[in-house]
């Protein structure tokens, strides 16, 4: 569906995407990761066929987007991260517009207003004016904007932007629906959003693709680590507070900083980051020490310390673009 | 052209549907009103009286034609509304020459009910329909053309400040284009005068009842200049 290949953008001197290679199959979800000004929405946009690359090539649906962006305009929906909508008009005859300017035939538009009005759960405000929805039914109905004429490939920039944890369920909901037609590319920069709507991960980093892959491939590229949380307790009686408790600890490998003590100054909470399980030596060694061990908590390696380690990794080097003739 | 009448359609009916777009009628016919008063209302002859009306008619006429069209393109690239055009296969005339129809249906829209004060002149003494046709023409020919301009700064910027600002200052200095030529020799004092806005074209022929094929040419020759600048603006900056 998506070929990409050595995609490049340059904002005047500065790079801002690339090179960037992908290829996204059709009837795919596939999740653009990255922190803030990791090249997402340039990515996107491009896309879109809002923004030209400075260099590479991008392919939609067999069709060169570079020779012939408006055939590819044609075979796409786009959300970008501001919903383009017209305050005034009624999310109906917004979407009316829409199928106009998307060269939806008119027999044709009733039905798929209908459908996207459905899919979008927007039926019962379909003949307000969109300025007096909420953020969440605008954003709502920025998606009806991109789907309403059933393009191949709906591009969404961070669909879950500005929303209230409900509305983010929800908007999940609606993605997870989406993937039955068309297929999907959407950006995030929550982990959680994009690794619970997606079969595939692009993580991007500095304008490059850092990572590829599902959930269980992005976290199998990590060594295994652990990560153990402890509170101790140092008893009535025995001397030495914090540094009893770090003296007691001292040989176990990958011990973090320094104690700190509890919220309700009962003990002293400490972390431990170690490629193995080491909860049965912590737990020998403070009892050993006759200390008080009054919670032991450990954890594997997850996403998101995969995409935290990806995303600090520098950049590889890119030679600048020739400069235009 | 199916692209073109959307986009004429959605952008008129924003206008109708918008309450400054009534105050902007209310304001340019209480303007026209107005000044009618103070510049014409106390000549002997009718016709001089018309001549009058369209005289301080068209400065209205200027300022309002560049505050309607000033915000058309620059207001939706900054509500991000654009990305909508831009992402549609939709050429960028049909979106110039779309918004550009509607700011001057809306124009029409104006001079269509400031017709009750020519209207109560012809009754009052002795002027022909023709005069105030062409009276008119004249008026919708020289707001087209500020429209165009307006299309064509708003085209430029995000900002809607400085759209009108450049706007305002090609719009100006276009009439002024007389008054600098009578300091220039020739042939540049006939060019400069021949490219003036108001002076020649609108002042010396539409405004006194006098139709020259060549002072339509000019505004037509000028609307379509500038609304080429606004596509190829907008064609340099949508796929970039």
């Amino acid at each position: 569906m998506i070929q990409v290949s050595n995609l490049t953008k340059y904002y005047g001197g500065k790079r801002a995407l690339g090179p960037v290679s992908f290829e996204i199959d059709k009837g795919e979800t596939v999740g653009f990761l990255g922190l803030n000004g990791a090249g997402k929405t340039t990515a996107l946009r491009i896309l879109a066929c809002d923004l030209r690359p400075t260099a590479g090539a991008v392919s939609v649906g067999g069709i060169d987007a570079l020779a012939n962006p408006h055939e590819v305009r044609r075979r796409i929906g786009f959300l970008p991260e501001t919903p383009p909508l017209y305050p005034e008009m009624t999310v109906q005859a917004f979407l009316g517009f829409v199928c106009d300017l998307r060269e939806v035939a008119s027999s044709d538009k009733k039905a798929k207003i209908g459908d996207a009005l459905g899919l979008t759960d927007l039926t019962a405000v379909a003949g307000e004016p969109i300025g007096t929805l909420s953020h969440g039914y605008r954003q709502r109905v920025g998606v009806a904007q991109a789907i309403v004429h059933r393009p191949q490939l709906v591009i969404l920039d961070e669909p879950t932007r500005g929303l209230d944890p409900r509305q983010i369920v929800e908007m999940r909901k609606l993605i997870h629906e989406l993937k039955d037609k068309h297929t999907v590319l959407l950006s995030s920069h929550m982990l959680s959003e994009v690794s619970q709507t997606c079969d595939r991960l692009l993580v991007l980093g500095r304008g490059q693709i850092v990572g590829s892959g599902t959930e269980a491939e992005l976290g199998a590229l990590q060594e295994p680590t652990f990560s153990v949380e402890l509170t101790v307790r140092v008893p009535d009686g025995k001397d030495g507070g914090a540094a009893a408790v770090l003296a007691a600890l001292g040989g176990i490998d990958g011990l973090l900083g320094k104690s700190v003590p509890t919220e309700r100054g009962d003990g002293w909470d400490l972390s431990i980051s170690s490629k193995r399980d080491v909860r049965a030596e912590v737990s020998r060694a403070v009892i050993g020490a006759g200390l008080d061990l009054l919670r032991l908590d450990a954890r594997a390696v997850d996403l998101e310390n995969t995409f935290l380690r990806l995303v600090a990794a520098p950049p590889a080097a890119a030679p600048a673009p020739a400069p235009k003739e | 052209m199916r692209a073109i009448y959307m986009i004429f359609r959605r952008e008129f009916a924003a206008y109708l549907r918008s309450i400054m777009g009534w105050i902007v009628v209310g304001v340019a016919l209480l303007a026209m009103g107005i000044t009618f008063q103070a510049f014409g209302y106390k000549s002997a002859l009718a016709s001089e009286m018309l001549q009058q009306f369209f005289w301080s008619s068209s400065g209205v006429v200027m300022i309002i034609s560049v505050i309607l069209s000033f915000r058309v393109i620059a207001e939706e690239r900054q509500s991000g509304s654009l990305m909508l055009l831009s992402t549609s296969p939709v050429r960028e005339h049909a979106i110039v020459i779309g918004k550009f129809l509607a700011t001057l249906a809306f124009l029409t829209l104006i001079l269509v009910l400031s017709a009750y004060i020519p209207l109560l002149i012809k009754g009052q003494g002795k002027i022909t329909g023709t005069q105030i046709f062409v009276g008119y023409l004249g008026l919708w020919l020289l707001g087209g053309a500020c429209l165009a301009v307006g299309v064509f700064a708003s085209s430029l910027t995000r900002e809607m400040v400085i759209a009108a600002v450049v706007a305002a200052i090609i719009v100006g200095g276009m009439v002024l284009l007389y008054k600098l030529s009578l300091v220039l020799d020739p042939p540049l004092r006939a060019v400069f005068a021949e490219l003036d806005l108001w002076w020649i074209h609108f002042q010396n022929g539409f405004m006194r009842g006098i139709f020259n094929l060549k002072d339509l040419v000019y505004y037509l020759a000028m609307i379509y200049f500038f609304l080429l600048l606004a596509v190829k603006t907008l064609e340099a900056k949508r796929w970039q």
